[in-house]
C-alpha cells in the first residue's frame, strides 16, 4: 500500500516535470526560427497581435504551427501507445501500419471526386481512409491462422502502405491533381492556420480524453486476451472503441500535417521506461512527451538548415530508426 | 537422369516461350504511346527507310527505354532470387529490405552535392549507387546480427523495413533544402520512373550486368547448395560463410546498378523468382534463368502499361509494379504459416 502511494507521488512528479519540459520546448519553438523573436515581441503578439508585422507573423504563422505540433505529437503518440497495447506488438505505429497511407489515398480520391471539399470534409475523408488502411492491415495479418505475429503485422503494414501510396500517386497523376496532393501531404506543419486548429483541437482532445478513460481496460487487454475475458471485460466492444480512438487521432493528424511515421512507435517506448506497463500512466505521459518531442523535431527542422525548412517527419524518421532496430533486436519485446 | 533431362527440356521450352513473350511485348511497347506508330512504319524503319520522325521516336526514345527496362528487370529478378535462396526466406527482396533506398540515398547525395559532369554522370551513377547500397546492406546486416541466433531472416527483413522508412525520411530532409528542379528529379527517381532511357545509361549499366551475370550463372550449383540447411551445405564441402558473402555482394551490386538507372523499383525481385519456381521447381540451376526472363518481362509490361494508361504523360513503372506486386505479397503473407 505504502509502495503504491509513493509511486503515485513520484508519477505526479514525473508528469509535472514532463509538463514543464514540454512548456519550455513550446516557448523555445516560438522564439527560435528563421526570424528571430524576442520575449517582448512574443508577449506583445499574445496581447495585441495586430501591433506590427512581426507580431502578426507570430500570431498567424508561428502560433498555429506550434500548436499543431503539440496536437499531432500527442495524438500520434497516444494512438501508437493504444495500438501497441491492443496488439501486444511493440512495433505498432500509425505510420507503419497503414493508417497514414490509407488517409493519404482517401485524400487523393477526395481531391478528384470532390474538388471543392471544405476542411471538415477532408477530415472525415481522412478518418475513412485511415480506417480502411488499418482494417486492411489487420485483416490481412489475421487471415492467417494463429496469432497476430509482430513480423506479419509489420510486413503487412509495409506492403499495404506501399500499395496505398502507389495507388494514391497513380490516381493523382491520372487525374492530374498531384500538385494539390503534394502541397497537402508533403507540407508537414507548414501552413497550418487557426481555422484548421479550431476544427482539429476538439477531435484530438476528445480522442485523448477517451483514451485516458479506457486506459484501465487497455492495461488488462495488453496483458492477454484471456485475462481480459476472465476479468469480465467485453473485449470486442473495448477493442472497437479503442480502434475508433486510433482512427480519430491518426486521421486528424494526417488531415493536419500529412505523413508522419515513427513518433507513435518511439514515444510510448520512452515513456514506458519511466512509468512501467500501466496504461493509466502511459497514455497521459505519452501525450505530453509526444507533444514535447514533436516541438523539438519541428524546431530542429527550422533551425538546422535555416533559412530552408527540414520537415519534422524526416527528422523523426531518422531518430526513429535506431529505436526500431533496438526493438527488433530485442526480439520484439518492449524496451 | 531421365527426370533431369525432362527438366532441362522444360527449361528450354520456358525460355523460348518467355523470349517470344518479351519480343511481342517489346513490339507492342514500341508501337504505343503518346506518338503512335503503325506496324508497317515500324517495319520500314527497321529496314532503314522509314519516316525520320518515326525513326527518332523508335531508336532514340523507345528502343533505349525498352532495353534498359529489360536489363533492369532481369537484374532485379536475379538479385531477388539470390537473396531468397541465401536467406532461406521467400519474402526477401532488394526493395523490401532497404537496399534500394540505400542506393537511392547515395544517388541523392551525389546528385545534390557533387559537381555533375554531363560526360561522366551516367557512368558514375551505378558506382555511387553500389557504394550506398553496400553500406546500407552492411548496416542492416550489423543491426540484424546477434551472437546467439546469427542472421535471423525475420530480424533481417524487419530491420530492412525500418531502414527503408528512415532513409526515405532522410532523403526528404536533403531535398527539402534544394531547388525545385533537382527535387523534381529525385521525386521521379523515388517513384521508379525509368529515367535513364538513353544509350549512355545503357552503356553504363551493361558492363555491370556482363560481369555479374556470369559470376552468378556459372556458380548456380553452389547457390543451390546454399539453399540446404547450413550443416548439410558444410557437409558437402561448401565454405558457407564465404559463399554467402560472395552472393550477397553480387545481389547488392545487381540491385544497386539496376535502380541507379531506373529509380526505386521494388517487388520485381520478389515476384519473378516465385513465378519461375512455380513454373519449374526450386532448384537454382533450373529456375534462375527463367526468373531472369520473367523479371525482364514483368518490368517491361509494367512500364508499357504505365505509358499507355495516361495520355499525355505516364505513370512511373515503379508505381505500376507496386500496384501489381503488393497484392501478390499479401497473398504470400496469407499463405505462409
Amino acid at each position: 500500500m505504502l509502495g503504491q502511494s509513493t509511486y503515485r507521488i513520484s508519477f505526479s512528479l514525473k508528469i509535472v516535470m514532463a509538463l514543464i519540459t514540454a512548456c519550455a520546448l513550446f516557448l523555445l519553438s516560438l522564439l527560435l526560427g528563421a526570424a528571430s523573436i524576442s520575449l517582448d515581441d512574443l508577449w506583445l503578439a499574445i496581447r495585441t497581435p495586430a501591433a506590427n508585422s512581426l507580431t502578426l507573423a507570430i500570431h498567424e504563422i508561428r502560433f498555429p504551427r506550434e500548436i499543431a505540433a503539440v496536437l499531432v505529437g500527442s495524438a500520434l503518440s497516444v494512438a501508437g501507445a493504444i495500438m501497441q497495447g491492443i496488439t501486444r506488438n511493440p512495433l505498432a505505429d500509425p505510420g507503419l501500419l497503414g493508417l497514414t497511407a490509407g488517409a493519404n489515398a482517401a485524400l487523393v480520391l477526395s481531391f478528384i471526386l470532390l474538388p471543392s471539399i471544405p476542411y471538415y470534409g477532408i477530415i472525415m475523408v481522412c478518418f475513412i481512409g485511415a480506417a480502411i488502411g488499418v482494417l486492411l492491415v489487420f485483416g490481412i495479418s489475421s487471415l492467417n491462422k494463429g496469432s497476430l505475429s509482430t513480423f506479419r503485422i509489420v510486413l503487412a503494414g509495409s506492403v499495404v502502405s506501399s500499395f496505398l501510396f502507389a495507388m494514391g500517386e497513380v490516381l493523382a497523376i491520372y487525374f492530374k491533381v498531384s500538385k494539390e496532393v503534394a502541397m497537402w501531404t508533403a507540407g508537414g506543419l507548414i501552413g497550418t492556420d487557426w481555422t484548421q486548429i479550431r476544427i482539429i483541437t476538439p477531435i484530438m482532445l476528445i480522442g485523448i480524453a477517451a483514451a485516458i478513460l479506457l486506459s484501465r481496460e487497455l492495461t488488462v487487454l495488453s496483458l492477454s486476451e484471456e485475462a481480459a475475458v476472465g476479468l469480465g471485460q467485453k473485449t470486442i466492444r473495448v477493442k472497437i472503441l479503442l480502434f475508433i480512438i486510433i482512427i480519430l487521432l491518426s486521421g486528424a493528424s494526417v488531415a493536419l500535417v500529412g505523413r508522419m511515421a515513427f513518433i507513435g512507435l518511439m514515444v510510448p517506448h520512452i515513456v514506458r521506461l519511466f512509468t512501467g506497463k500501466d496504461y493509466k500512466y502511459i497514455i497521459p505521459m505519452s501525450a505530453i512527451v509526444g507533444a514535447g518531442f514533436m516541438l523539438f523535431a519541428d524546431t530542429l527542422g527550422r533551425t538546422i538548415n535555416a533559412p530552408f525548412e527540414t520537415s519534422a517527419a524526416a527528422i523523426i524518421a531518422v531518430i526513429g530508426l535506431p529505436f526500431f532496430i533496438l526493438i527488433v533486436r530485442k526480439g520484439g519485446k518492449s524496451l | 537422369m531421365i527426370a533431369h533431362k525432362r527438366i532441362l527440356r522444360k527449361r528450354l521450352l520456358l525460355i523460348v516461350l518467355l523470349l517470344v513473350l518479351i519480343l511481342v511485348t517489346s513490339v507492342v511497347s514500341l508501337l504505343s504511346g503518346d506518338y503512335s506508330i503503325s506496324l508497317h512504319a515500324l517495319m520500314q524503319s527497321m529496314l532503314g527507310n522509314g519516316e525520320p520522325e518515326d525513326e527518332l521516336v523508335l531508336f532514340s526514345i523507345r528502343l533505349p527505354r525498352i532495353t534498359i527496362t529489360l536489363l533492369a528487370g532481369a537484374a532485379l529478378a536475379l538479385s531477388g532470387s539470390i537473396l531468397q535462396d541465401i536467406t532461406h526466406n521467400d519474402l526477401v527482396e532488394p526493395g523490401i529490405i532497404g537496399i534500394n533506398s540505400g542506393a537511392g540515398m547515395a544517388v541523392t547525395v551525389f546528385f545534390l552535392f557533387f559537381p555533375i559532369h554531363p560526360g561522366s554522370f551516367a557512368y558514375m551513377l551505378p558506382i555511387v549507387a553500389f557504394i550506398g547500397a553496400i553500406i546500407t546492406a552492411f548496416l542492416i546486416y550489423l543491426s540484424a546480427y546477434t551472437k546467439q541466433t546469427g542472421l535471423h531472416p525475420t530480424r533481417l527483413i524487419l530491420t530492412g523495413v525500418g531502414f527503408s522508412a528512415a532513409l526515405s525520411g532522410l532523403m526528404l530532409v536533403m531535398i527539402s533544402s534544394t531547388d525545385s528542379m533537382k527535387v523534381d528529379f529525385i521525386v521521379q527517381w523515388l517513384a521508379g520512373n525509368i529515367w535513364g532511357s538513353d544509350w549512355p545509361y545503357i552503356l553504363s549499366f551493361l558492363p555491370w550486368l556482363l560481369v555479374l551475370l556470369p559470376m552468378t550463372l556459372l556458380r548456380l550449383h553452389v547457390l543451390n547448395l546454399l539453399t540446404l540447411q547450413e550443416g548439410n551445405a558444410v557437409g558437402v564441402g561448401v565454405a558457407v560463410k564465404r559463399e554467402y558473402l560472395y552472393f550477397l555482394i553480387i545481389a547488392v551490386a545487381l540491385a544497386a546498378s539496376a535502380v541507379s538507372v531506373t529509380g526505386g523499383i521494388a517487388f520485381i525481385g520478389l515476384m519473378a523468382p516465385h513465378i519461375a519456381r512455380f513454373l519449374i521447381g526450386s532448384r537454382a540451376q533450373s529456375y534462375i534463368p527463367v526468373s531472369l526472363l520473367v523479371g525482364a518481362w514483368l518490368l517491361l509490361f509494367a512500364d508499357t502499361l504505365g505509358r499507355v494508361l495516361v495520355d499525355p504523360g505516364e505513370i512511373a513503372a515503379g508505381l505500376m509494379v507496386a500496384l501489381i506486386g503488393a497484392p501478390y505479397f499479401v497473398y504470400l503473407l496469407v499463405q505462409k504459416k
